[in-house]
């Protein structure tokens, strides 16, 4: 049985069937109790589960990142909201020196089922310190996970998958689509991660597009059909492990590809994805030279036409698709 | 002399451990000088008193997190000192598989959850170990091993200040031995003492001599009992010294030779061997047979280590999930 749910509450779904699945799932985070989190995903949580599992926490992102890894090595499964993806700078150390090398470091002998939740990007005012896009810095190091669901029922999916893995999983939210809606199953289920996805299936054009881009591409691509134009999206999901193979099987197919994310362009998910195609047959299949439509080159800005001219829009999709059409 | 409350045979057990700690890190230096082991270490000879005082007061089954000065904890927890020295030169039967190296020794079997590159980096990592005791109800302590450098980092603060407010059952352990590398305590904070900053958190402060592994071992059990009955954390700092530089790359500028030789005056197994002779718990030659016992094992550790293999470059990227 499926029904209609927005991003947030498949989320907050997936961590309650996760909660109830499993005793040593424990939720972390700064205001997700009575507050419900920032942007309300862990609402009514506190009631169901008290407060012992869902744990308000001080603003102390070092302390409660370490306090999440040092659970995990020990026989939690803790998932720790941290409250806007750009507070993350304040975790970085027990991240990436930590909990990506624990395993590694120790020989094998130890794991940590451990998630960070976090909401990524921009568009809703929040300005340069609390709209950044980064995960590309995280899927620059071996021994993180890095997931980024586009719709409700992926994010479900996606979440109950990270739950249950042995190790360190960064799961990006995207505000925006917290208020998305779609068809969710009602029942637990597991998307595997370092699976993408095709979101629509295409002939001319291949849009790659990443968390709240994907919605854009979407829209893109329906605009450029009543023009004639099949683009096919295909959404990676996971960026760390990235499903290099089906992206490569879209470009051999439409030989010709449009690379979209949110974060800054330069050295984003959309560079390593480009350089991949290069580095493979599909390169041969090319007609036209690949395109990324990535974030500006600037700190998000305030004010709401800045704002929205620092990250790629739909307009920018179709623009780009025509690009490589042309081309 | 205030009579020793354990008992002669675990005072004994406890020289020997130190014994073999000095041992192994004596030897470690040696091999570093005849350059059979690369990279750098951190050596803790003069604060063996530490690493035997503190966990001469834990279970088997409670944890400690430790430090880049970590060889110390590690034997002191119990570990094997064939696979410690087979970690020290990189070997596929050290703890870690050779991969870790002295830096980042861990027995996790044993409840030592790894030493830490990183001035402070497991004090955070003490909190969730902390919450998983507590919401697992095992009656389980953790000890986090820092030295005076962590506790001018913010992780020190974030850290204890959480573990106050949830009670968790982890002993904080300052390990002041001077200096943060080269930086003076004095200079570093204002506050005389590191356990002074325990009020700004609620919790029990005590400083004890750290070169007494008696004043230790009754200090930590305090501390660590009060935690596994639920009574929270506290902050144990030991005032010792180390006697080595920081690392093999530390020309010793900002200390005095006779600065060394004062605190070596104090010397933590002298000191206790001294109040075993003198409550005629020991005498030299069954000192001298505890001596030659933990530099044999240092030496069968080394023959170990030597005739174990190298890592097999093909595993490279064994336990790489991502």
């Amino acid at each position: 049985m499926s029904r209609e749910l927005s991003y947030a509450e498949a989320i907050r779904e997936a961590l309650r069937q996760a909660m109830e699945a499993d005793p040593a799932v424990v939720l972390l985070g700064e205001d997700i109790g009575v507050y419900g989190g920032a942007f309300g995903v862990t609402d009514g949580l506190l009631e169901l589960f008290g407060p012992e599992r869902v744990r308000d926490t001080p603003i102390s992102e070092a302390a409660i990142t370490g306090c999440a890894i040092g659970a995990a090595l020990t026989g939690l499964r803790p998932v720790l909201e941290v409250q806007f993806m750009d507070f993350i700078t304040l975790c970085m150390e027990q991240l990436v020196l930590q909990a990506a090398k624990i395993r590694y470091m120790f020989g094998g002998k130890a794991q940590l089922p451990m998630v960070v939740r976090t909401p990524a990007g921009a568009g809703t005012g929040a300005a340069a310190q609390h709209s950044g896009s980064l995960e590309g810095w995280f899927v620059h190091v071996p021994g993180l996970k890095v997931v980024a669901p586009s719709t409700p029922a992926d994010a479900k999916g996606l979440l109950l998958a990270s739950i249950r893995d042995p190790n360190p999983v960064i799961f990006v939210e995207h505000k925006l689509l917290y208020r998305t809606r779609g068809d969710v199953p009602e029942e637990p289920y597991e998307i595997p991660l370092g699976q993408a996805d095709v979101k629509r299936a295409g002939t001319d054009v291949t849009v790659v597009a990443t968390s709240g881009m994907v919605p854009r591409a979407m829209a893109a691509a329906e605009r450029l059909a009543g023009e004639g134009v099949s683009v096919e999206v295909v959404d990676p999901r996971t960026l760390r492990p990235l499903d290099t193979e089906t992206i490569l099987r879209s470009v051999r197919k439409t030989g010709r590809v449009v690379i979209v994310y949110e974060a800054v362009k330069t050295l984003g998910i959309g560079a390593e994805i480009a350089a991949r195609i290069a580095e493979s047959d599909a390169l041969y299949h090319l007609q036209a030279p690949v395109v990324r439509v990535g974030g500006a080159e600037c700190p998000i800005p305030y004010n709401r036409g800045l704002e929205r001219a620092a990250v790629p829009q739909e307009e920018d999709v179709v623009r780009a698709v025509r690009e490589v059409l042309a081309a | 002399m205030k009579a020793l409350s354990l008992s002669a045979e675990r005072l004994r057990a406890m020289l020997s451990t130190m014994l073999l700690i000095r041992a192994f890190e004596e030897k470690a230096e040696e091999l570093y000088g005849l350059g059979r082991v690369h990279g750098t270490m951190h050596l803790s000879i003069g604060q063996e008193a530490v690493a035997v005082g503190v966990c001469e007061a834990l279970r088997p089954d409670d944890y400690i997190l430790s430090t880049h000065r970590g060889h110390g904890h590690c034997l002191a927890k119990g570990a094997d000192v064939r696979r410690v020295m087979a970690e020290f030169l990189g070997k596929e039967t050290g703890y870690c598989r050779g991969r870790g190296g002295s830096m980042h020794i861990a027995d996790v079997e044993g409840g030592n959850l790894g030493a830490n590159g990183i001035v402070g980096g497991g004090l955070p990592i003490a909190t969730g170990v902390g919450l998983s005791i507590q919401i697992r109800g095992t009656q389980q302590v953790c000890v986090a091993f820092f030295g005076d450098g962590a506790a001018n980092e913010g992780a020190f603060h974030e850290s204890l200040n959480l573990a106050s407010i949830w009670d968790l059952p982890v002993v904080f352990v300052c390990e002041n031995n001077q200096y943060a590398m080269s930086m003076p305590v004095h200079r570093a904070m204002r506050v005389e003492r590191v356990a002074d900053r325990a009020c700004a958190y609620g919790i029990p402060g005590r400083t004890v001599d750290g070169m007494d592994v008696f004043a230790v071992f009754e200090a930590a059990q305090e501390a660590v009992e009060r935690a596994r009955a639920g009574g929270g954390p506290s902050l144990l700092e030991c005032v010792t010294y180390r006697y080595r530089g920081h690392s093999k790359s530390d020309r010793q500028r900002y200390r005095t030779r006779e600065e060394v030789e004062r605190w070596r005056a104090r010397d933590p197994i002298e000191r206790l061997r001294g109040r075993l002779e003198a409550q005629g718990l020991l005498d030299p030659e069954a000192y001298e047979a505890l001596a030659a016992a933990a530099r044999e094992r240092v030496e069968d550790a080394v023959r170990f280590a030597e005739a174990s293999p190298e890592p097999d470059p093909a595993t490279l990227l064994e336990d790489v999930y991502a």
